[in-house]
């Protein structure tokens, strides 16, 4: 078996992160989630459901656009997938804009769902392959949803984890604060201080984020990149040589 | 009655300079052969509202310089990256921008079409889209205690326009799941649609298209345009033409790039469907 690449170290981890869940929901430009989402599916034969926006397979709504946010709404998605131009250590996350909004420095898309799905899917996880102090900074430009909220606003929801390229981080909510979690293999403790733009607390011991098992790399690299392909044909020929089904 | 007209540009006339127009996403059908029709006229000053997000067809207008006002959850050309235009019009201050997260969207649009005067949701405290939303309100729910909801005013554009399938002689437009069309045409003053096909069987009289029919009632005027969503994709029908859209998104980086692909565009040359036009 060739070896294990980043990316599937991180659509194993993700996938512990959904086990045992009804209901996750995968929002756009987001393959290793999606995928992630699939293995965990893959794993139980049945649970949890996934809704993939963009996808004809794995996309069962059929109140147009609104549903997916209604439905989450409603407290019947437990898991979704955000990320950040810049996220910071209180995990506030910019989807918009460097520098003053009116004339910013940089412009990206915009919030999409951010400023509601944030607030009520109770498992957020924040996604970010760029672990840099340039995207993970100590105050974010532009609040598209903060991580936390004042005691009387309705917040069932908020950040969970946040998972880069170099670590994965836990998310303690009465804090507001990240604590280092694990380090993907190849990468170390001191680096992730080097690379990170907010403060963070470091347990005496950091374990390394487990990778897939031989089972489950059989599972992404089978199934779960057949299925993945059909959404993000580019990402699954890159990394898994899949190419979309006709 | 829903006006049958012709073509794009007798539909791309009814849209005066300054109009408040509802466009959908990506994944949904645009009616981008009535949006070049609209350039070539030279529309002006338009305010599009993206249901929830925009993405090609409001690039394209952005960069021909037909809109002032962007209000939407989102910009982007989806695997093409960021929305060339956009971002320039953005960095440049030519364009207002009005960012909304996209249910917000929606419940503007469900308060128009049930003629309420607004909409109350959940979210959006403590974000600076919130903050920078004057024309949203926090407001105390009056069935709790001290539990802040956020007031949408009802969102009613002066015009829908999209792109779909098939109508029936009579007006009715079929979109099947695409049913933010369906949120669109209810809200909007006026809706203007392009179809595939326009076919001589009642998509009401059968109730398995009647659930996705947008009845008569709310379509102003449509005009059959084949292929009138390219690039873009209409399923069932034909698939996106990624190479012409990964093709805009290279040449839109630079504002030269962008009018030599309007140039491009409008004149059927290259890449363009449209030769035959």
């Amino acid at each position: 078996m060739s070896a294990i690449q980043l990316e599937e170290v991180l659509i194993g981890a993700i996938s512990g992160m959904l086990a045992g869940l009804r209901h996750v929901a995968v929002g756009a430009s987001s393959p290793v989630p999606g995928a992630a989402a699939l293995l965990a599916r893959a794993k139980s034969g049945s649970l949890p459901r996934v809704s993939v926006l963009g996808s004809r397979d794995n996309n069962f709504f059929t109140d147009g656009g609104k549903e997916l946010f209604d439905c989450a709404g409603q407290g019947r998605i437990d898991a979704f997938f955000l990320s950040g131009a810049q996220i910071d250590g209180r995990a506030n996350i910019n989807l918009v804009s460097i520098g003053d909004p009116d004339h910013p420095k940089a412009r990206f898309p915009g919030s999409f769902g951010s400023g509601y799905l944030y607030y009520v899917v109770p498992r957020v996880i924040l996604f970010r392959l760029e672990h840099t102090r340039r995207t993970l900074v100590d105050k974010v430009d532009f609040i598209s949803a903060p991580g936390v909220s004042e005691p009387n606003v309705y917040r069932p929801g908020g950040p969970y984890k946040l998972i880069t390229d170099r670590c994965l981080f836990d998310f303690d909510k009465a804090r507001a604060r990240f604590v280092l979690e694990s380090v993907h293999p190849g990468h170390t403790v001191e680096e992730i201080a080097e690379n990170t733009g907010f403060e963070y607390d470091v347990p005496a011991t950091v374990p390394e984020t487990p990778v897939p098992d031989p089972a489950t790399l059989a599972l992404i690299r089978g199934p779960v990149a057949e299925q993945i392909a059909e959404i993000y044909p580019a990402f699954a020929e890159r990394v898994f040589g899949v190419a979309k089904a006709a | 009655m829903t006006d049958m007209l012709p073509s794009v540009e007798a539909l791309a006339a009814r849209i005066p300079d300054g109009a408040k127009v509802a466009v959908p996403p990506d994944y949904t059908p645009g009616a981008n052969a009535l949006w070049r029709a609209a350039i070539r006229k030279g529309v002006r000053n338009l305010h599009l509202v993206g249901v929830p997000v925009f993405g090609y067809q409001g690039d394209l207008l952005i960069g021909a310089g037909c809109v002032t006002t962007a209000e939407t959850s989102a910009v982007t050309l989806g695997e093409h990256g960021l929305a060339p235009r956009f971002t320039a019009a953005v960095k440049a201050g030519t364009i207002r921008t009005m960012d909304a997260t996209c249910p917000a969207v929606h419940a503007g649009l469900q308060a128009a079409e049930r003629g309420a005067p607004f909409s109350v949701m959940r979210g959006l405290i403590g974000s600076d889209i919130l903050a920078r939303r004057s024309d949203w309100r926090v407001i105390d729910n009056p069935f709790g205690e001290n539990d802040p909801v956020v007031a949408i005013p009802a969102l009613q554009p002066d015009f829908a326009v999209f792109h779909a399938r098939k109508a029936d002689r009579n007006g009715n437009v079929w979109v099947g799941v695409r049913r933010e069309c369906m949120l669109m045409a209810h809200a909007a003053r006026d809706t203007l649609v392009t179809v595939e096909e326009i076919v001589d069987e009642d998509l009401i009289a059968d109730e398995t298209t009647a659930a996705g029919t947008i009845p008569s009632l709310y379509v102003t005027a449509l005009a059959e345009a084949k292929q009138g969503a390219w690039p873009q994709a209409v399923p069932g029908y034909y698939g996106a033409d990624n190479d012409h859209l990964a093709h805009y998104a290279e040449l839109a980086r630079t504002e030269e790039g962008f009018q030599r692909y309007l140039a491009e565009v409008m004149q059927g040359s290259g890449l363009g469907r449209e030769a035959a036009e």
